[in-house]
């Protein structure tokens, strides 16, 4: 039995989207910037991505730029912003807990002059509003929190973050990052006072390197990349049309079934978990108990630590049962530092290297919840009577 | 403006009646390494030398890297080949060679010419000064040092007239092939790649084994020791690299032996499975990376346990290097970016946290007898699940 339980690194694409791919590359290539009719019905496949995003998450055609991804969405956020307001002032702020590709974009501008709050969170991965409601200056130009983790799937008091900074200082900016939550939850940026909004193509069963950046129309932001200047001169570059149309089409067949896809998600996320409270020595982290609704988490994000195995291992000998999970989050495979999320909300160092993430989608089932179970059932205490040292 | 390359060897020279098959294979070794370089070209051995001519177009400094990876050579001479159409004709041409390869005349040369063809009309000795007054004349700023010249410009009149001057060193060593082969134990760290170039460098053929122990250690670190192996495979051939799941064996090992023991035994029956493959394959040694010292299991006590249970000689080239010079090596052989890649090897998982530094034989023996009820089946499931890639 293969069973794909990482879908927080990357999903599989839907059999339309690949169709709809597969057209736009060998029947619709044209270049939509082109005079000619094969470029105009290029542009068409962009009309039409947009006017998906516009009505999903009920904002103006114009307020929205395609990008090669999350990191791009992130970066263009925020150094496109910072750069363009920091006559206005020169702190931003964001949390301990945020993906790498807004961690490390922060980075650099402290680099380049700016000043960075980092915000701490609770043992749920979430960030108190009275530390925002103080680290906000007249000086604070952008505020970058991010909406769902990647690796406890902790969600964050958007709607009331937006009020509240827009309370403080009408001036500052507010962006957040939906890679994680986009297609989880409904989100509606003017609602939530959110200015910017990034969302990934890969994470919703679209294909890989597309990404979408919405930036309200009042938002003033400089481009990150020089050229052609298209996409209103913010993000130059031959828009990816093929993946575009993709992560429309993803987004529209994943909206058209939201509520059904969710409960069905929820559902195998209360009975993983339920199946995991019978074994001893393991930690779920972030779960809120005794909350409704996926326990005050994402409905795809399940982190539980092991004690006395290490993650790595675990997670081969998982593989070896066709269980695909990830160790931490799947962008630190590569780098295994302890990770930032685990650490911020308080897991102890000894289970920091023994936590799995496993992370589910529309096409999770029930039987693969109990085959999963049943081989940590099996696995875990062999792992344990090998311990190191 | 090259078309030619000489090679020069150094050792080679000096084997006795041998010499041929060293040469031999030193021109097999090249027509190999070319294979990869765009363009056609002709190897061939003449009067103790060996000439790659290129009969196509070709990429200079492709070619120039690919011999820098051959054992043997221990020179690389770009070669300008003309025709005899009289001496005042060859001057003209090497007074243009001098002027294109060297663009700033400020240097001292001297003339070094060889006269294998004994009709030409002039001797060495001629054809040194009047080629070096015809290369004064032409090139002003250029002066003559007989002792200690920036340039040496060597002619050297055969049935053609071969020119040359500049001598791109090689890695030296002997030609792969001329020294036997050896089993080399890859784990996937810095060292043992670095050893098994160095042996290979003597001219010994390599055949590796690297110990597998999923889920302990990934697929991804086996794909690190197949892109190793591939990387010394560009100096070595290609490698025939048996990957032998060694799970079982150290779970059992974990099982029924002291914890702080358990490098040493673990080792133990790597070696043991490692001169068994090198055995069926007909090699003649082990080569390891150990250095005296490194690791618990490398110190010259756990070397003693190590050592006793094969009786095919182990190869450590590494003995007596320290770390940064084996580093240094790594680097320069294109191992290291990839040796230090994050991935657990079979080595380091259940290490324990004080493991015995000064073993003794005896007991470790001892204690080996608590394996005796399973550890021949096991060791032979390991034989047999034995899966061969083939590094190139």
């Amino acid at each position: 039995m293969e069973v794909y339980f990482d879908n927080s690194a990357t999903t599989r694409v839907l059999p339309q989207v690949a169709e709809l791919m597969h057209k736009v590359m060998c029947e619709d290539y044209g270049n939509p910037s082109s005079m000619h009719n094969k470029g105009l019905e290029a542009e068409q496949y962009l009309r039409y991505a947009k006017d998906v995003f516009a009505k999903l998450l009920k904002v103006n055609e114009k307020e929205l730029f395609f990008t090669s991804g999350g990191t791009e969405s992130d970066n263009l956020a925020l150094i496109g912003t910072a750069f363009a307001n920091m006559r206005k002032g020169k702190h931003l702020i964001t949390t301990q807990i945020e993906h790498p590709a807004i961690l490390q974009t922060m980075q650099y501008l402290e680099k380049q002059g700016f000043a960075v709050t980092y915000l701490p969170v609770d043992s749920y991965g979430h960030i108190r509003l009275e530390d925002l409601e103080n680290a906000i200056t007249p000086e604070t130009i952008l505020v970058s929190i991010m909406h769902t983790n990647n690796e406890i799937g902790a969600l964050e008091p958007i709607e009331e973050a937006g009020a509240l900074i827009k309370k403080r200082n009408p001036q500052t900016l507010f962006h957040v990052d939906t890679v994680q939550g986009f297609g989880k939850a409904k989100i509606f940026p003017k609602r939530m006072h959110i200015d910017m909004l990034s969302v990934s193509s890969h994470k919703i069963h679209g294909p890989k390197g597309v990404g979408l950046l919405y930036i309200n129309s009042n938002v003033k932001i400089q481009p990150i990349m020089f050229g052609g200047g298209q996409q209103q001169n913010i993000r130059s570059g031959t828009e990816n049309v093929p993946g575009i149309a993709g992560f429309a089409k993803a987004a529209e067949l994943l909206y058209s079934r939201f509520d059904e896809d969710l409960a069905q998600i929820r559902g195998c996320k209360d009975r993983f978990i339920r199946g995991l409270a019978d074994m001893e020595n393991i930690r779920i982290n972030g779960i809120m108990p005794d909350a409704e609704d996926g326990y005050g988490t994402a409905p795809h994000v399940v982190s539980v630590s092991f004690r006395g195995v290490r993650s790595e291992v675990l997670l081969h000998a998982l593989e070896e049962k066709g269980i695909y999970v990830s160790a931490g989050s799947a962008c630190s495979a590569k780098k295994p530092l302890p990770s930032a999320t685990l650490r911020a909300i308080g897991v102890e160092k000894a289970l920091l290297d023994s936590t799995i993430r496993f992370s589910f989608s529309i096409f999770t089932t029930r039987e693969e919840i109990d085959y999963t179970l049943q081989v940590l059932y099996d696995t875990i205490p062999i792992l344990r009577r090998y311990a190191r040292g | 403006m090259f078309t030619a390359f000489l090679i020069k060897y150094a050792e080679i020279g000096i084997k006795g009646k041998n010499r041929y098959l060293f040469e031999d294979a030193l021109v097999s070794q090249i027509s190999h390494a070319l294979k990869k370089c765009e363009g056609k070209f002709l190897v061939r051995k003449t009067q103790g030398r060996i000439f790659v001519d290129a009969q196509t177009e070709f990429d200079f400094d492709e070619v120039v890297e690919h011999l820098k990876l051959v054992f043997g050579i221990s020179g690389i001479c770009p070669v300008v080949y003309v025709e005899d159409e009289g001496f005042e004709k060859l001057c003209e041409t090497v007074v243009d060679y001098m002027k294109e390869v060297y663009p700033d005349p400020n240097k001292t040369f001297k003339v070094q010419a060889r006269r294998a063809r004994k009709n030409y009309p002039k001797d060495s000795m001629e054809i040194n000064m009047d080629m070096g007054e015809a290369i004064l004349n032409a090139i002003p700023e250029m002066k003559v040092d007989v002792h200690n010249p920036d340039i040496t410009l060597n002619i050297e009149v055969r049935e053609m007239i071969y020119i040359y001057s500049e001598i791109i060193p090689g890695p030296g060593g002997m030609p792969v092939g001329t020294g036997g082969k050896a089993m080399l134990l890859l784990s996937g760290g810095i060292d043992s790649p670095v050893a098994g170039y160095m042996i290979s460098k003597r001219g010994v053929k390599i055949d590796a084994v690297y110990f597998h122990a999923p889920p302990y250690t990934s697929e991804r670190a086996k794909q690190k020791v197949v892109d190793l192996a591939k990387i010394v495979s560009k100096y070595t051939g290609p490698i025939r690299l048996h990957v032998i799941n060694f799970t079982d064996i150290q779970l059992y090992i974990h099982e029924k032996c002291p914890h702080e023991e358990l490098t040493i035994i673990m080792r133990r029956y790597m070696m043991r499975i490692a001169e068994h493959l090198a055995k069926e394959s007909d090699c003649q040694g082990l080569i390891t990376g150990e250095s005296i010292g490194q690791v618990a299991s490398q110190t010259m006590a756990s070397l003693i346990s190590t050592n006793e249970v094969c009786e095919l000689p182990v190869y450590r080239p590494l003995i007596a290097f320290d770390k940064q010079d084996i580093v240094d090596i790594s680097e320069k052989i294109g191992t290291y970016e990839t040796s230090i890649l994050p991935f657990e090897d079979c080595c380091t998982i259940f290490v324990a946290k004080h493991p015995v530094t000064k073993p003794n034989v005896n007991i470790i023996r001892r204690h080996e007898h608590n394996l005796d009820e399973k550890i021949d089946e096991l060791v032979k499931i390991a034989l047999e699940t034995d899966e061969i890639i083939i590094a190139e």
